[in-house]
């Protein structure tokens, strides 16, 4: 058996979804900005995948929604555009962001800083999610914009995002939140929360790659990142991709087509796996799951480090994810498990496991039962669970600097 | 960067056999206990290196022939990824049989080396490689503990890089003799800095002592400091050729003032040196008239001449002097 359970890494496109695009590859090809028929025939299609954007989002017609490359393209748009708009054209010259962000905003805001611009990188509490008191703390006469993700990637955790929506509102500052990870897993209202912008990207909810979207609350200023012809209002120039357009209107459509019911059945799989894990001694998983994404777990298990779980899992044909470094470049220890305060030895110890509505029982079923090997294997092996102690003098404190 | 970096290689994929093999299936993960190694006589070593708090950890255990000091039996365990398991693996396999003195010798590139499939691929991927000095860094350990020594007396030199064992006195000598001037040259001339990268600049894989960025920088300093004494002590003699510009601009103005200011001054001018040009005919001397001289039909003849002529005989005969 196969399991996929890296769903917010990016998901499977719902077979539904392929077969709404497929008309408009060599079917439907026409340029929609042309003035022929070839044109104008995508026009229904794509005025449809707007409208289903729109309402999936419950966002109001005086809104804009432009359809981009990726919420990567979406959140560089609305931090370099505040830059210009605000900041080198304005009287701004601060940001306020989490530590725990997605790399395409935290990048974005350390090329803003070297450019001059100054910064704050918020904490999250233990549970791993941002208080709105703390943002409240943080914003001044000179705060150009808030950047608060709405859920976050690898917790699952998700921020009060209407409390601090309503922060920015009253002290008269813009609110931006990378939503990723939101839309599509469970509702959000546009109209019942007060966001500025808010970046999404298809294939987080069963879309295809290639495909996000910037939503821009009340049609307001934000400079174009892309010049160009005169596409999507003039907001955001290149040729329409219509058949990732049509597909990313189907996706939304079918991910927010009775939520509740979809997060419910998502649920009862990811607690029926995470209850079975946690039984494991010497486990913890991050944050309280009624403040979670309905799909994920980031479970630490002692004594079993991240990259060699992967391998195990990936052995047994489960696909996971570990935050924990090994498997990338840099050594460091998982920020967001540090920024959450757990231990420097149990930052890199952390699996994520995030499921979808395709997750069926029988593939927990067979994940409980190899998980639970693998971790046994695993702590058979680890230096963790070794009963001899060292040679007087062979003992290792901190970490050495001669080796990290 | 460049066409194979478009698309990252998938870091599982480049381990070699042996290292998926051992990973899966350790041949020497366990323990040895203080009591039965007694029992049979023997003395037992526990060394520890690395924590789960810095991301992977190893325990070594040597179970010791005190009469020959021969390692008679070697197991580990590893909070580790694959290759750190499949390279204490390998580890603890090189140590068995040896002396404890034979077994100091062991570096990273040998348990590396005894990872590999074929002897010219590499067996783990350049960020793996520092998984085997973890295995290098407890063996020095273990024998330290047993020897009694500080396992720093078994380096002999300090390696700035671990993964290719590169010291720092060869980095050196290597950016002075090739005059290298980027990390990328180092990296071609020495490996160092190819592999997990941490030893390239602050913020990589793991913190250490030295960096390639300040050797680099540090070497450069002193390659110019030298450069410069070197042209100090030439102005000095007398080489005019070899001194650096400053110094050219100051020997210059030396003789201009005293050989040939006076004379200007007397007449209600002056010149000054605005900048002197090294070519392969001619060196430059550019000069500015100021005051009377300005304008004075004797400054583009005779007046030039004595300056030009008193600047060959006392610096150099490739002078040149041109007024601007």
């Amino acid at each position: 058996m196969k399991v996929y359970l890296d769903n917010n890494a990016t998901t499977m496109v719902d077979p539904q979804v392929v077969e709404a695009m497929q008309p408009f590859f060599s079917e439907i090809y026409g340029n929609p900005n042309s003035l022929h028929k070839f044109a104008t025939a995508s026009h229904p299609a794509i005025r449809n995948a707007i409208n289903q954007v729109y309402s999936a989002l419950n966002a109001s017609d005086n809104d804009d929604i432009v359809f981009t490359s990726c919420a990567t393209e979406s959140n560089n748009w609305v931090l370099k555009s505040i830059w210009i708009d605000k900041i080198l054209n304005g009287d701004k010259n601060h940001i306020v962001t989490t530590e725990v962000e997605h790399p395409s905003v935290l990048s974005a805001c350390r090329f803003l800083e070297e450019q001059g611009v100054k910064v704050t990188y918020l904490p999250v509490n233990e549970e791993g999610i941002v208080e709105a008191h703390t943002v409240k703390g943080f914003i001044t006469d000179k705060t150009a914009l808030v950047s608060v993700m709405w859920a976050s990637n690898e917790t699952g955790m998700i921020n009060p995002i209407k409390e601090i929506g309503q922060i920015c509102k009253e002290k008269g500052v813009l609110f931006h939140s990378d939503a990723v990870q939101a839309v599509g897993k469970i509702p959000v209202d546009l109209q019942n929360i007060h966001v500025d912008f808010v970046s999404m990207s298809a294939h987080k909810f069963h879309g295809p790659k290639g495909v996000g979207a910037l939503y821009i609350k009340n049609s307001q200023q934000l400079t174009p990142l892309l010049n160009g012809g005169e596409h999507m209002g003039g907001r955001r120039s290149g040729t329409l991709n219509v058949p990732y357009i049509v597909g990313m209107g189907k996706a939304i459509e079918i991910a927010t087509t009775n939520i509740e019911e979809k997060m419910a059945s998502i649920r009862a799989k990811r607690d029926r796996l995470e209850d079975a894990l946690i039984e494991l001694s010497d486990t913890f998983v991050v944050g309280n799951r009624e403040h979670r994404t309905p799909n994920t777990i980031l479970i630490s298990i002692r004594g079993v480090e991240g990259e060699g779980m992967l391998w195990d899992l990936n052995n047994g044909q489960i696909g996971a994810s570990t935050g924990s470094a090994c498997a990338s470049e840099d050594l460091e220890a998982n920020t967001v498990m540090l920024a959450i305060g757990a231990d420097n030895e149990l930052a890199h110890t952390g699996i994520r496991l995030s499921l979808s509505r395709f997750t069926t029982d029988a593939e927990i079923d067979y994940t409980i039962s190899h998980f639970k090997g693998a971790v046994a294997r695993l702590r058979a092996i680890s230096s963790s669970f070794a009963v001899q102690k060292p040679t007087k003098g062979g003992e290792v404190k901190a970490c050495e600097l001669h080796h990290h | 960067m460049a066409k194979a970096d478009m698309l990252g290689a998938s870091l599982w994929d480049a381990y070699s056999n042996k290292v998926t093999t051992l990973m899966n299936n350790p041949q020497h993960q366990g323990e040895i206990f203080e009591a039965d190694a007694e029992a049979r006589g023997h003395k037992l070593i526990v060394a520890d290196f690395g924590a789960e708090s810095c991301g992977d950890a190893v325990r070594l255990y040597w179970e010791i022939d005190p009469a020959n000091d021969t390692i008679v039996n070697s197991k580990f365990k590893s909070f580790g990824c694959g290759t750190a398991i499949a390279s204490s693996d390998v580890m603890t396999e090189l140590c068995i049989g040896k002396t404890v003195q034979e077994a100091v010798k062991i570096t990273n590139i040998d348990v590396e080396m005894a990872l590999r499939d074929t002897p010219d691929v590499p067996a783990v991927p350049p960020q793996k490689m520092h998984c085997s000095v973890m295995a290098y860094d407890v063996i020095k350990k273990a024998a330290g503990l047993y020897m009694g020594v500080d396992a720093a007396t078994f380096e002999e030199e300090i390696i700035v890089c671990e993964c290719a064992r590169v010291s720092l006195t060869t980095l050196q000598e290597v950016i002075r003799l090739n005059d290298l001037k980027t990390i990328e040259q180092i990296t071609d001339y020495t490996k160092a800095g190819g592999f997990c990268k941490s030893c390239i600049k602050p913020g990589g894989h793991e913190s250490r002592e030295y960096y390639l960025v300040d050797i680099l920088a540090d070497t450069r300093r002193e390659m110019d400091e030298e450069k410069m004494k070197a042209a100090a002590d030439a102005g000095t003699t007398g080489n005019f050729e070899t001194m650096t510009l400053v110094q050219k601009i100051k020997a210059i103005d030396a003789i201009v003032d005293e050989n040939i200011r006076q004379f200007l001054v007397m007449d209600g001018g002056n010149m000054e040196v605005i900048d002197v040009k090294v070519g392969d005919e001619y060196i430059d001397v550019y000069i500015r008239y100021l005051g009377a001289c300005n304008g004075c039909a004797s400054s583009s003849t005779g007046t030039l001449y004595a300056i030009e002529s008193t600047l060959k005989e006392k610096l150099s005969s490739r002078i040149r002097v041109l007024p601007i």
